[in-house]
């Protein structure tokens, strides 16, 4: 009775709101990370595949770990995230299709300009990491289980410190995006993991800058995957896979490489 | 700021699109909340105290709670997934009405309470049972009940927690003010994000604004009468 109530209600607002928003049936929903949003990657090549193919491209922006986790309820169509290992796992366990590369970045490590636990020019992402713990200086972390957070724990572990035991001290967990917390990390002078496309795009860099890049264990894979219409029946199967086509085809990767902001590549395309 | 304000067709879509969505929400929780607030006040049954009791309290129904429940409703997985609702405006318009409903509720029981201790003598003296008499306080009450839904409506297009969740915050389909500050804010771009707070905030004191104006408009007419 209640269920019947609350559809009456939602078709009537529907009926009410009729924007062409709810008409139009040609799009689909894609799970995403902060990183492709907050550096406007998105924003910047969708349009394209939208005037070529008619499909609308509805992009949800979590982290990585909840962008995951939605798909697996069938909330979206296609997921474009980046934590290889946990992709991986989503096909094996038959909630996605096929896991296909589509570009790189990598992760550099941010901090004050003063840096007080002297990483500043360093190649050696473990290093610098063991180096902070030492110091005891400020660390922002992401502490939301999205990509970056997935990596910057690989690298404390590798490190040998247990961040655990220091949370709330100098290691300081936001539970946010990567914006939020980099204006965490620039309101505390602290040390901070990021992606290198949303550090260029970011706004407030006040006086934080590059400290630790170029370590192999810094780079940053971004795969897309289809979720599976056998779990989830509703799922746009053949307009998901048209856009991971274009994205993993030769115009969407150019799409890819020719985004740049104040003259950088952002990210690089790699589609096998 | 100028160039914000200046022409750009993107942001007014934003700034319809909140308005579009909080003002359907209060509608729609006034339809629910203003009834079942009135009867609240009139109706003497067991228990009713702690209705009343908990009413207050679901005033303050935390938004990312509300956002998380609405969304495990509307979540494919969840009971009513079939609807396709989730990332959808009536999505986010769902979630206002469960965070506003109580609000308006409260206060017409409030409202409607207080009138009826102060008239209730004279009104059963003219032969009006209580529920009939539930109209005539609605309506003396009025201008006090537009107050009730102005909160209701503060609340809803202040709101990021919930909308964010059930709406996704998807460009040109589900972004709001308040995610679009949100956004701009975890850009970096902070000047932005104050400058659109401002806009916003700016909205809410014209709606208030121009609906307090009415009312005193109204109040003072109905004193001529007196």
């Amino acid at each position: 009775m209640f269920g019947k109530f609350v559809r009456g209600v939602a078709l009537g607002l529907a009926l009410v709101s009729g924007s062409a928003a709810f008409a139009d049936d040609n799009f689909i929903v894609v799970q995403s990370t902060t990183s492709t949003q907050n550096s406007g990657l998105l924003d910047a090549i969708l349009p394209t595949f939208r005037d070529k193919t008619g499909i609308e491209v509805r992009v949800v922006a979590v982290g990585t770990g909840q962008a995951i986790k939605n798909a697996m309820n069938g909330d979206g169509d296609v997921l474009l995230v980046h934590a290889k290992p946990a992709e991986e796992k989503f096909v094996a366990d038959g909630w996605g299709v096929e896991r296909r590369d589509v570009m790189y970045n990598d992760f550099v490590l941010i901090g004050p300009e003063e840096d007080p636990a002297g990483v500043a020019g360093g190649k050696d992402i473990v290093a610098a990491f063991r180096q902070i713990a030492e110091a005891n200086a400020p660390f922002a972390s992401r502490g939301d289980d999205s990509g970056t957070h997935k990596a910057e724990l690989r690298h404390w572990e590798e490190a040998n410190v247990d961040v655990a035991a220091h949370s709330g001290a100098w290691y300081r967990e936001t539970g946010s995006g990567m914006g939020a917390t980099l204006n965490a990390a620039a309101g505390m002078d602290a040390y901070v993991l990021s992606d290198r496309a949303t550090w260029i795009a970011f706004g407030n860099k006040s006086g934080m800058k590059i400290l630790v890049e170029g370590d192999p264990k810094l780079f940053n894979q971004y795969g897309v995957i289809l979720v599976n219409p056998e779990k989830h029946a509703h799922v746009k199967a053949a307009e998901g896979q048209s856009f991971i086509d274009w994205l993993t085809g030769e115009e969407g990767q150019a799409a890819i490489a020719g985004y740049k902001l104040d003259g950088q590549q952002l990210f690089f395309p790699n589609a096998q | 700021m100028l160039l914000i304000l200046s022409g750009d067709s993107e942001l007014w879509a934003i700034v319809l699109l909140s308005l579009k969505v909080s003002l359907l929400a209060v509608v729609v929780a006034a339809a629910i909340g203003m009834p079942l607030g009135a009867a609240l006040a009139v109706g003497r049954f067991p228990g009713r105290r702690l209705v009343v009791v908990l009413l207050n309290a679901l005033m303050g129904l935390p938004p990312v709670v509300v956002g998380l429940l609405v969304y495990l409703m509307l979540s494919r997985s969840g009971p009513l997934g079939v609807l396709q609702l989730l990332y959808t405006p009536t999505a986010m318009i769902i979630a206002q009405v469960v965070l506003v409903t109580p609000i308006i509720a409260a206060l017409t029981r409030q409202t409607v309470e207080t009138l009826d201790a102060e008239y209730a003598e004279q009104l059963r003296s003219l032969g009006v049972s209580r529920l009939a008499s539930v109209p005539t306080l609605v309506w003396d009450g009025r201008v006090a009940l537009l107050t009730a839904l102005l909160a209701g409506f503060g609340r809803a297009i202040a709101e990021v927690g919930a909308v964010i969740m059930v709406g996704g915050n998807i460009n040109h389909v589900t972004r709001v003010m308040t995610t679009t500050i949100a956004l701009e804010t975890s850009k970096g771009n902070l000047a932005l994000a104050l400058a659109l707070g401002a806009i916003l905030i700016g909205i809410a004191v014209s709606v208030t604004g121009l609906v307090s104006l009415l009312a005193v408009r109204e109040g003072q007419g109905e004193m001529r009468h007196a």
